[in-house]
């Protein structure tokens, strides 16, 4: 059985899960753990997407080292207040350009290795991002939270059928390992012109209530893309600010906190 | 990260999880069991595929950056010119998009002495993909990697390709069990090369970069780099903008850094996105959209890499 005393202080464990690949769900987290950090909670972010790892470039924090105490490895916190702190398999990497090139068997002793030997100590929040598809690391997540009881997952989509044919997938993934569906996310909804203000459904729309409909699942929202926001990724080291304030000022932070405060009223119980 | 002991003897190696060395190690277990020697199947896979001139793959590291789109794209290309025999295999196992857009959803594989016959889309484009054999459309494939390579070698081993021209491989995205299997699988019969999809985004890039730096370590050729979603005109004022910023240079850094070729960018066309849906060739039915003239010449480019170059004669044909 695994071992889950690391968590015994997490109050709550939202998975972030898409069947396909692309649709933000690495966004997805970085939003909702900036907009839990604003509205006050201590946020933990750990990433299994070991072959594709984006959480530290989005959170600005590239290059970062993890470091070793004796009770196990310290994730790498985002600043001296300590809200928010990120664990990658990108922070163990040599060069970032390293490929990991692993069978299953391999990834899952990693997952295992991340939920078992991270020292999160109290957290309000842990959010885990995860890679596309239903395979070793989601057996695996699923098998290492089984007694963690995790208060249940987020699926983002794009509009397109494309993209809900897979999540339709991640749905049933979600009903045979019992977790919990809090909701869906439709994300790349529409893409406004900076130029005439003309809206355009780049990915079609619609796709992500439909799909939340045909299952009974609740819906969160509809979020359109946005290109600021990939600029306020990318150019975070030049600002003076830091990424929660700056955030404040997206446009997207007011959708992203209507949906979290969604979440928030369902009063999920504590796990502590 | 528990890292090889310093004498490991390698996961392939007689040795594997019984030499002095790999006393204490994690992966002991896994050496242990896992059988020696070569894989008794290869000699079969590569008398299956003997008849299959060209085999390409699409690659990338990231997600939802194109990889079925484009690949759909090739297989219509090269299936335009009548005499030429497409194949079309899916090994995203988890996540399988090509039956949509190829428009062969709902169709049901056949077997008969010779094998698993492909599903036929045209008269000389036959794909195989994991949806085929699903009972329900939605049914999720929980599968571990071992699984996933097991159904991989049937698909080069059991499908009756025929003879083909070109045989597509579309991957998922990553570097993990798939992409291993099937350079393992294909290397002895020999693979022309990768294309490799991306978004000019750095989050993209990075683990493009990753798949970049895969094919060099498995000794797989790149044919190139393709920029897929980069910029979007908008269809009311015809102004451009760039949806996923290349704020480090795009692909085209990316490539001139990896010492790749740069096959083209290729724009954002929302219509692309309905004929996926729908299972309808692009090309075809918006052959002046500037994406498909984009698309077009970077087919034009892989082909003459792969020393199948188009004849003037052929461009004329519809």
């Amino acid at each position: 059985m695994s071992d889950i005393s690391s968590l015994c202080n997490v109050k709550h464990i939202l998975l972030i899960l898409s069947g396909k690949g692309g649709v933000g769900k690495s966004s997805v987290t970085t939003q909702t753990a900036l907009s839990l950090v604003s509205k006050g909670f201590k946020v933990g972010v750990l990433d299994i997407d070991l072959t594709g790892p984006s959480l530290p470039r989005m959170f600005g924090l590239e290059g970062r080292q993890v470091h070793q105490s004796s009770a196990g490895w310290v994730p790498v916190y985002t600043d001296s207040t300590k809200q928010l702190c990120v664990m990658s398999l990108g922070f163990l990497l040599q060069d970032r350009g390293d490929a990991v090139v692993w069978r299953g068997p391999k990834k899952t002793a990693m997952v295992r290795q991340f939920i078992k030997d991270v020292v999160w100590g109290d957290l309000d929040y842990l959010l885990i991002d995860t890679p596309p598809g239903t395979s070793d690391e989601h057996i695996s997540i699923a098998e290492e939270l089984k007694l963690a009881r995790p208060d249940g997952a987020i699926l983002v989509t794009t509009p397109q059928g494309v993209a809900t044919a897979d999540v339709r997938k991640e749905l049933n993934f979600c009903h045979k390992v019992g977790f919990k569906v809090l909701g869906v996310v439709e994300n790349m909804s529409g893409f406004v012109c900076p130029h005439c203000d003309e809206c355009t459904n780049i990915f079609s729309t619609g796709g992500g209530e439909g799909l939340a409909a045909q299952f009974n699942v609740p819906f969160l929202g509809r979020v359109p893309i946005d290109p600021s926001f990939v600029l306020l990724i990318e150019q975070q080291q030049s600002s003076e600010k830091n990424l929660v304030e700056n955030y404040q000022s997206s446009k997207l932070a007011k959708i992203f906190g209507d949906m979290i405060q969604q979440l928030l009223d369902e009063n999920l119980p504590s796990r502590v | 990260m528990a890292p090889e002991p310093e004498h490991c003897p390698g996961p392939k190696s007689e040795q594997a999880g019984s030499s002095d060395a790999c006393e204490g190690c994690p992966n002991q277990l896994i050496c242990q069991t896992a059988p020696k020697g070569p894989d008794p199947d290869l000699p079969l896979i590569a008398s299956r595929l003997a008849g299959v001139r060209h085999k390409i793959l699409v690659l990338s590291g990231k997600g939802g950056v194109g990889k079925s789109t484009f690949t759909s794209m090739l297989a219509w290309a090269f299936a335009s010119d009548p005499d030429s025999e497409v194949g079309l295999m899916d090994i995203d196992i988890c996540g399988p998009s090509l039956p949509k857009m190829m428009g062969a959803e709902g169709e049901q594989i056949h077997s008969s002495a010779s094998g698993w016959s492909p599903i036929y889309v045209s008269d000389n484009l036959g794909m195989m993909s994991i949806q085929f054999m699903l009972p329900s459309a939605d049914d999720a494939i929980i599968w571990r990697g071992a699984k996933k390579n097991g159904l991989i070698k049937q698909f080069l081993k059991d499908v009756d390709w025929g003879n083909l021209d070109f045989l597509i491989v579309d991957t998922p995205p990553g570097t993990s069990d798939e992409h291993l299997s099937i350079n393992t699988y294909m290397k002895e019969s020999g693979i022309d090369g990768a294309v490799i999809i991306t978004t000019p985004q750095e989050v993209a890039l990075l683990d493009v970069r990753k798949e970049i730096n895969f094919c060099r370590k498995a000794g797989i050729p790149i044919l190139g780099l393709v920029e897929n979603m980069s910029g979007f005109v908008c269809p009311n004022c015809k102004g451009e903008s760039f949806i996923f910023a290349p704020t480090t240079g795009g692909g085209e850094a990316l490539a001139k850094e990896a010492g790749v070729p740069f096959l083209g960018k290729v724009p954002l066309d929302p219509r692309i996105g309905k004929c996926s849906d729908h299972g309808d060739n692009f090309l075809e039915m918006y052959e002046d959209s500037p994406t498909s003239k984009a698309i077009i010449s970077i087919i034009k480019q892989i082909r003459k890499d792969i020393g199948e170059p188009l004849s003037s004669d052929d461009e004329e044909d519809p």
